[in-house]
């Protein structure tokens, strides 16, 4: 067993595994990677199963100390600066830490989520029988605290893995995100949808794992202020009565007053996470059978990838 | 007759009706129901709100269109309701927070607040806001009321919660705008593997009252 502690989380640094899918009804989203893309091809590189559980790593960057033993580990997602001892090291590269050192992950060049991953077992808490870390209520595996003992077990060293992972295009910020309209577009003017199709919007600095809020043209419902509550996805364009859109992501509300003009397809939501605040994003609307055809290509793309890195 | 809406590249959403009312939600879980019996290739999880059910596939193995058409074969089913769970819950209003102002509020004596608390048959309409959060509507128009203006913090779990004619347990630490009038030992999470959450949607819940000294007594 390999012993960590931690020297420092910023907000929003959790365990995650795949997810919890399943529990909509019960108020629960399902969790998981803001960039599953990422975190899929972090899983493949000591390959390990795909539930298996990471450490997601946000702007606010992690310190980990190493008290016991030594472990293989790979970053994977964003451009993130990786530290070990005095060298500097990137994302997307595998590196072996060892007993004394200290592994620092911070926001690099590009990127808002990273996947730390261990050749080795993570030990987290798992609640509903998965690791994921629900945000707002911390059950799962929870948030990252400074002092916290963080443990791998059946660490290995492989020292044959140490490298670089390469990473695709598509793993890559979107600044264009494909979104199907709806599906309460009917609550909204002409010239609101017209905006939502033609306009940049603005990530702003109002984000957490449940949703990402923009800035941009408002885009206010007309008449629809106590619509009764309807589910919520992941992708989920809400807008409030202030005519600002947010993005629901990962650790979504179930259900919501809220009218939803439109829903990002999951395809583009892995890229649109990594873009950062104040960066401009603009929707792209396409017809329910263009999205099918894009989550199928995006998963070709992905498969193709890792049998190749295999 | 439902509407149909397709949803990104994963979901339909099924639509009874645009303002809450029993015959829609009686609907949804009627479809919700038949859906669990004979669901489709590539069906990965439904949701049951008030008055849509909200349908979620892979898209690697189906499309919108082979969805809406298994809803609609669903649909068109004479579909029998699943006879609902009645659950009894036992509420302490004994030193709750808000009692007295939600009583200042609705004109009524404390005791007449809790006697209309009391005699609501409450059903569980859909689940939301936070994990556990069951919106169990039925609570008398005698005692509706507005959220308040500003969300009190920390609110902890086994508070029963009220705010327009809905009522709620709460299961986690959340902030809550909602009126604060009773405490209960009823877990919603039961920390059972086997049914980790107490409710179901459509079941129905029935509140009655133990002393503060029987509510400390309760396991």
């Amino acid at each position: 067993m390999t012993r960590l502690r931690v020297a420092f989380a910023g907000p929003h640094v959790t365990f995650q595994d795949s997810g919890r899918p399943g529990q909509m009804r019960f108020g629960v989203a399902a969790s998981g990677p803001m960039d599953r893309k990422a975190f899929a091809i972090a899983q493949s590189v000591f390959a390990a199963p795909s539930n298996a559980v990471a450490i997601e790593v946000s702007l606010g960057g992690l310190a980990l100390d190493c008290v016991e033993g030594q472990v293989t580990f790979a970053v994977v997602g964003g451009g993130f600066i990786v530290q070990v001892g005095p060298r500097r090291l990137g994302a997307w590269q595998v590196h072996t830490l060892h007993q004394g050192e200290r592994l620092v992950i911070r926001p690099g060049p590009w990127g808002s989520w990273t996947y730390l991953v261990f050749a080795g077992d993570l030990g987290a808490p798992q609640w509903l029988g998965s690791s994921a870390t629900h945000g707002p209520s911390g059950l799962g595996g929870g948030m990252l605290v400074a002092g916290q003992e963080v443990r791998v077990h059946n660490a290995r060293v492989v020292p044959e893995g140490a490298g670089f992972i390469p990473c695709p295009i598509w793993a890559r910020p979107r600044p264009v995100i494909h979104a199907v309209l709806g599906p309460q577009d009917r609550f909204f003017s002409p010239e609101s949808l017209e905006d939502l199709a033609t306009q940049p919007f603005y990530l702003t600095n109002s984000y957490d794992r449940m949703g990402l809020r923009l800035r941009g043209p408002s885009v206010a419902p007309v008449g629809a202020l106590s619509i009764p509550s309807e589910p919520i996805l992941r992708g989920s364009v809400q807008v409030a009565g202030d005519g600002l859109a947010t993005v629901m992501l990962a650790d979504h509300g179930t259900t919501g007053g809220y009218p939803k003009i439109a829903t990002v397809v999951s395809e583009d939501l892995d890229g649109f996470v990594q873009l950062r605040p104040n960066d401009a994003v603009r929707f792209k609307l396409i017809t329910p059978p263009q999205a099918v055809a894009m989550a199928r290509a995006g998963d070709r793309a992905l498969r193709t990838y890792l049998a190749r890195s295999r | 007759m439902a509407l149909y809406r397709p949803i990104a590249d994963h979901a339909v959403l099924v639509e009874f009706g645009t303002a809450i009312n029993d015959a829609s939600h009686v609907q949804v879980l009627a479809l919700d129901q038949a859906l669990a019996a004979q669901p489709f290739v590539g069906f990965r999880e439904a949701t049951p709100a008030f008055v849509n059910l909200l349908v979620d596939f892979d898209p690697l193995l189906t499309d919108h269109a082979t969805v809406e058409a298994h809803l609609r074969r669903l649909a068109d089913q004479p579909l029998t309701p699943r006879t609902p769970n009645t659950w009894n819950v036992p509420v302490c209003y004994e030193n709750a927070p808000d009692l007295d102002e939600v009583a200042r509020r609705t004109g009524l004596s404390t005791e007449a607040v809790i006697a209309a608390h009391l005699a609501g048959d409450y059903r569980v309409f859909l689940y939301g806001f936070a994990p556990g959060y069951a919106y169990l509507g039925g609570l008398p128009e005698a005692v509706k009321l507005d959220r308040k203006t500003t969300p009190v913090r920390g609110v902890p779990a086994g508070q029963i919660i009220i705010a327009g004619t809905m009522c709620l347990i709460t299961t986690l630490i959340m902030p809550t705008g909602w009126w604060i009038i009773g405490r209960t030992s009823t877990r919603v999470f039961t920390g059972e593997q086997a049914r980790p959450f107490l409710f179901d949607v459509g079941d129905h819940v029935h509140f009655h009252r133990v002393s503060q000294a029987a509510f400390e007594a309760l396991p």
